[in-house]
């Protein structure tokens, strides 16, 4: 088996460590010193595994070509430069989505016509280096069939990655967990960004958990309007995860610490574009995006 | 007449300083930074900026060494009110306590230690430059009145006005304080968390469309939470803040909740959007905006203690 990961952030680096232990892996990267450094070094993985995993990498996507499954997990800002890029090339390869948010699936499927799997994922590490990074958090990758895939399809992949030591779960429609993901991290993410503080118990309780819920509650408002039911409950995910021991730095939060581009427009912009389009009012998500694009706005 | 500022801060010692100006009024300070204090003791309290005013008073930590009073006049920031009036409560025992705090709440606070509570709403402002040494910045109007459930006596009221504006601290006596308050909460709850949480200045908040509208939404919350208690705003909020968002006015003021954010002190969004939340709720009137923007601010004061 034969894979591309494309972007090798901390998710990217997770997928492509790991699935190297399993099958013959590839990373296409933006930056020449970051595929040199994976060339040179491999990939290390700490934490929840430890491993140096041997991959090859380019920033050329002609060096990779001859993949069976190509796995686009870049940053929300990289998708459409990245889409472009794999535009016309890959021919007979299942694509695969590994984004925040909903919609990366429609921006890949106008650039070509690969049939194309959709995934949210819910594990996190830490990315120390271009080659090391951390696995922190083991939970779940979803998988489900987007456009000429099938449930068998999406299963066949989760084998894959449960092979390489990850967790991984196939649906045969991923809408229902694509959005419990998207209005859990509309939520959780804008409030770690806005407060500084990382996913802990200020997010179940008092003041701030009322804040929570109710931003909670306009995400499932809109869930219901598009026709989705959820598959589980965002605020119990919520809770759930506060309760892990484990305080999560949530990426948005990363993001504007380090004053980078967040995921806003993806995530949160989503629902706003859904709730618009159903007609649903989301007042407090309106607020959270304004305030998160003029935080964004004042990094200079 | 004898006037003790409790809590000499910027906006008290703006009322301090002044008061002591004049012959009829005996002036005492009472805080407790202690290097503040020496110094006006030694030095007097010194005010420069809008105006070059020394004030000669007597200032104290110990509120044991105060003499019965006249007025109080309470300038905390608004969550050391119940500390600071419990210490001195004694002194006002056969007098009025007035508030200048930011925020709701204050009264009520006051009102648990003294019998004749007095509402005020001031706009003046400045910044404690070093002990006994404060920069005036802003010059603007006092309103007093009677707090409605322990009010002081009107002529009471009337009395401390008069002592200020006569002490060149323009201020009115008003039998309903409560607009002038409502006003300065609702402008300042709209505009400083939202500079706060983003790091914007009041006119870069202003001018982002979409952050002017999270504003108004504010402003309409805490216009119906003083409606429904039958206040009437002696301005309209919204033109304070577009004046207020003018390059010659303070399109480039960090807003105060935004100092306190970056050095990281505790903010008064408990006394400001805490306080339309809580009144919100006993009149029935529904304040999301507020709620979530309370619950933010708290949040990023939480961030810092872990």
């Amino acid at each position: 088996m034969r894979i591309v990961v494309a972007g090798a952030g901390t998710i990217g680096s997770l997928l492509a460590g790991h699935l190297a232990r399993v099958a013959d892996v590839a990373v296409l990267t933006r930056r020449p010193e970051h595929a040199r450094a994976l060339n040179e070094h491999g990939l290390r993985v700490s934490g929840r595994s430890d491993f140096t995993a041997r991959l090859r990498a380019a920033t050329d996507p002609e060096e990779l070509a001859g993949a069976e499954l190509v796995i686009v997990a870049c940053k929300g800002g990289d998708l459409e430069p990245l889409a472009e890029e794999l535009a016309g090339r890959f021919a007979g390869a299942t694509l695969m989505t590994v984004q925040n948010g909903l919609g990366a699936e429609d921006v890949i499927a106008a650039r070509g016509s690969w049939p194309i799997l959709s995934a949210v994922t819910f594990m996190s590490g830490t990315r120390h280096a271009d080659d090391h990074v951390e696995y922190v958090l083991d939970t779940a990758t979803w998988i489900g069939p987007y456009r000429g895939t099938t449930g068998a399809d999406a299963e066949a992949v989760a084998e894959l990655i449960r092979s390489a030591g990850l967790q991984a779960e196939a649906f045969d429609d991923l809408r229902p967990t694509q959005w419990s993901k998207l209005v859990f991290n509309a939520t959780v993410n804008t409030v770690a960004a806005l407060t500084g503080l990382p996913h802990d118990f200020h997010f179940a309780e008092g003041e701030l958990g009322s804040l929570v819920h109710a931003l909670v509650d306009e995400g499932k408002a809109v869930a219901t309007a598009a026709g989705v039911t959820l598959r589980e409950d965002p605020w119990e995910m919520n809770v759930h995860a506060t309760r892990r021991g484990h305080a999560h730095y949530p990426s948005m939060l990363e993001d504007v610490t380090a004053h980078r581009p967040t995921e806003i427009e993806l995530i949160t912009g989503s629902l706003m574009r859904e709730a618009g389009r159903h007609g649903v009012a989301v007042p407090l998500h309106t607020a959270l995006y304004s305030l998160v694009k003029a935080k964004e706005a004042c990094y200079s | 007449m004898r006037i003790c500022v409790v809590g000499c801060g910027a906006v008290g010692s703006l009322f301090a300083a002044h008061l002591a100006q004049l012959e009829d009024v005996e002036v005492w300070a009472y805080d407790a930074y202690r290097e503040h204090v020496d110094a006006i003791n030694a030095e007097g309290l010194r005010l420069s900026g809008a105006g070059d005013v020394v004030g000669r008073m007597r200032a104290t930590t110990d509120p044991a060494e105060l003499p019965p009073c006249d007025f109080g006049i309470v300038a905390t920031k608004a969550m050391h009110t119940s500390a600071a009036i419990a210490a001195t409560a004694h002194a006002f025992a056969g007098g009025c306590v007035a508030t200048v705090q930011n925020g709701l709440g204050n009264e009520e606070a006051i009102a648990e230690f003294a019998a004749n509570v007095i509402r005020g709403t001031t706009f003046p402002a400045g910044k404690l430059l070093a002990p006994g040494h404060v920069q005036w910045d802003v010059r603007g109007d006092t309103t007093l009145g009677p707090f409605e459930p322990s009010p002081a006596p009107f002529a009471e009221v009337e009395r401390l006005a008069d002592a200020c504006t006569r002490g060149g601290m323009p201020t009115k006596a008003v039998r309903d304080a409560r607009g002038p308050q409502w006003r300065k909460v609702i402008f300042n709850a709209a505009t400083n968390p939202i500079g706060a949480l983003t790091g914007l200045t009041h006119g870069r908040v202003c001018e982002r469309p979409d952050l002017r509208l999270l504003v108004s939404g504010l402003v309409d919350e805490g216009k119906a939470v003083a409606a429904a208690q039958d206040i009437e705003l002696d301005a309209d909020p919204e033109d304070l803040i577009d004046h207020a968002a003018k390059p010659e006015v303070a399109y480039d003021h960090k807003a105060s909740m935004l100092q306190d954010v970056e050095a990281r002190r505790t903010t008064e969004i408990a006394y400001l959007n805490g306080g339309i939340v809580r009144f919100g709720r006993e009149h029935d009137v529904p304040t999301p905006l507020n709620q979530a923007i309370w619950a933010l601010v708290k949040g990023v004061e939480q961030s810092w203690t872990k």
